[in-house]
């Protein structure tokens, strides 16, 4: 089965060997922001430039989602068949704490501080597209640390 | 500054079928008028919140300014106010400032919203968001409170029992007044079974949003006495919206650098203006969104150091009988959040208990000193402090 499109075309480079987010830094101020935006919200400025995200960082908070999110989302579940998932934030070298889904771990064994990497899932989906890929973050394996 | 409250109604929380949100703005603001015994033609300025300024076509909800058709068409200034969770504080700072002008000495602030089950729903294009943040399953407001609550427990020794004992307190609060929505006391054994909805946090742990109104007459302090014999006197009114690196909702990325709360801000305005310090507060209303929002707020707002929560609400310091009693009326969790409608209730029950008036709830040693915070959507605060 191929993978499917990705989610949003500009969040991520989406580049199967090298999956980086992409935010912005603002050329005033260094600010980063998630995703980029037009202008920097600490100084103003409009000089925003693309920034690729580093792909590690470490999880400053997290929790559950333990019911069925209402619309806009487009997960397939049902309230039968729904099952919680984890999400947090995860702060990264450039200063940027990143929203996102947590994945390969659970309640027992997700921890504050822990070693947290990037990579991408597929979601299926009950619009048109009927999957896409999207981003996720996952604890670094002892091996890889 | 020189405003006191001469006068409060308020139309019970809860959920009223066949009642509009307006029908209950129009009680609540008589109930006050007639507390400071005056009529709506007596009243110079009109201050009326509601979420119904920003959706006035959905779920009932109406522009506040239609409640002079109710009340009296006097010609009065009546200004429509919406300010998100901060909505009745706004109302009830801009009603001070007019009064504080010289502009006008006798004012009315009245909030009311009319929300059905599971209210504030919106498009996260709206809040300026991208369509994938909503699609992945992370435009949802509960999910920020558990976040947020979960890096202050780690931070701060917070156990998930002191949620527990938080929510606990406010449904037991909230059995002892009349005007409250939830009235059965809930077990922390209980709270903590409910479902869990968004680790710490489960389901009993959460306010719902609901409907209710609540309106206050104002004046120059000067003129209190020509309306009641127990005036409360505002002593200190601020509003903030959050600066850059405060951790809000419906935020796809924070600042690595934190910055204090909206809520520290508001409540520290507010305590210089009153010339007065949190350690001299005796009761206090503050935005308990969930329980962790309470145990928060209780810092963020200067009634106490980050981490000592734990061993305050153990030893029951913030029970109506003990030394720091924190949401007397039951607060948000057992009254509910009709938006524009909360900071006003919170600003009431300050001044009921400031009376001597709460009954089986009052607080004990004659309190002098109130405060009150509201705090949410999109990061705004306000707080309000309150003596006799």
């Amino acid at each position: 089965m191929s993978a499917s499109a990705p989610i949003d075309p500009t969040v991520a480079t989406w580049e199967a060997d090298r999956l980086q987010l992409v935010g912005g830094r603002c050329s005033g101020c260094a600010t980063v922001t998630f995703p980029r935006l037009d202008g920097c919200p600490k100084c103003g400025s409009a000089a925003v430039e693309e920034t690729p995200l580093s792909r590690r960082g470490t999880l400053w908070t997290w929790t559950t989602q333990g019911f069925l999110p209402k619309r806009p989302y487009v997960g397939t579940e049902t309230d039968e068949t729904f099952t919680p998932w984890l999400l947090g934030y995860v702060q990264l070298p450039e200063g940027v704490m990143v929203e996102s889904p947590l994945v390969d771990t659970d309640v027992e064994h997700v921890e504050i501080g822990q070693a947290m990497e990037l990579t991408s899932v597929e979601m299926a989906t009950s619009d048109e597209r009927g999957g896409v890929r999207t981003f996720a973050f996952r604890p670094v394996r002892e091996e890889q640390a | 500054m020189n405003v006191a409250i001469v006068g409060v109604g308020l139309h019970p929380f809860g959920r009223f079928e066949g009642r509009t949100g307006l029908q209950m703005g129009a009680f609540a603001t008589r109930q006050a008028l007639a507390d400071a015994g005056i009529g709506w033609s007596d009243v110079q300025v009109a201050f009326g919140g509601s979420l119904g300024v920003v959706l006035p076509d959905s779920h009932g909800d109406t522009m506040p300014d239609s409640l002079v058709t109710e009340l009296g068409l006097t010609g009065l200034p009546f200004v429509n106010v919406a300010n998100g969770c901060a909505t009745a504080g706004t109302a009830l700072l801009m009603a001070a400032s007019a009064i504080e002008s010289g502009a006008q000495d006798v004012a009315v602030a009245v909030g009311f919203d009319k929300h059905p089950r599971g209210h504030f729903n919106a498009d996260p294009e709206v809040h300026g968001l991208p369509a994938w943040y909503g699609e992945m399953g992370m435009f949802v407001t509960t999910q920020f409170f558990a976040m947020k609550i979960q890096r202050y427990m780690h931070d701060h020794g917070i156990t998930q029992q002191t949620l527990a004992r938080v929510a606990a307190k406010n449904f037991r609060n909230g059995a002892k007044n009349p005007n409250a929505w939830r009235r059965k006391p809930l077990s922390e054994e209980e709270i903590l079974a409910s479902r869990m909805l968004n680790h710490p946090l489960t389901q009993y742990m959460f306010c719902s949003p609901d409907e209710g109104a609540a309106a206050v007459v104002l004046c120059r302090t000067d003129r209190a006495g020509e309306f009641t014999d127990t005036p409360v006197f505002l002593k200190g009114a601020a509003l903030r919206s959050r600066r850059f690196g405060t951790f809000e909702v419906f935020s796809p990325w924070l600042a690595a650098e934190q910055t204090p709360a909206p809520t520290a801000d508001a409540a520290a305005a507010a305590f210089a203006q009153a010339g007065i310090g949190p350690d001299e507060v005796d009761v206090a209303q503050v935005q308990d969104s969930e329980s962790g929002a309470e145990i928060i707020h209780m810092a963020e707002t200067g009634l106490c150091e980050d981490g000592e929560q734990e061993e305050l609400i153990a030893r029951g310091a913030t029970e109506i009988d003990g030394e720091l009693p924190i949401n007397t009326d039951g607060g948000l969790i057992a009254n509910g959040e009709p938006i524009a409608a909360s900071g006003m209730r919170q600003v009431i029950e300050v001044v009921t208990q400031l009376r001597g008036d709460a009954g089986e709830r009052q607080v004990r040693n004659e309190p002098r000193v109130g405060f009150t915070q509201v705090y949410g959507a999109p990061g705004v605060s306000a707080c309000t402090v309150l003596t006799r």
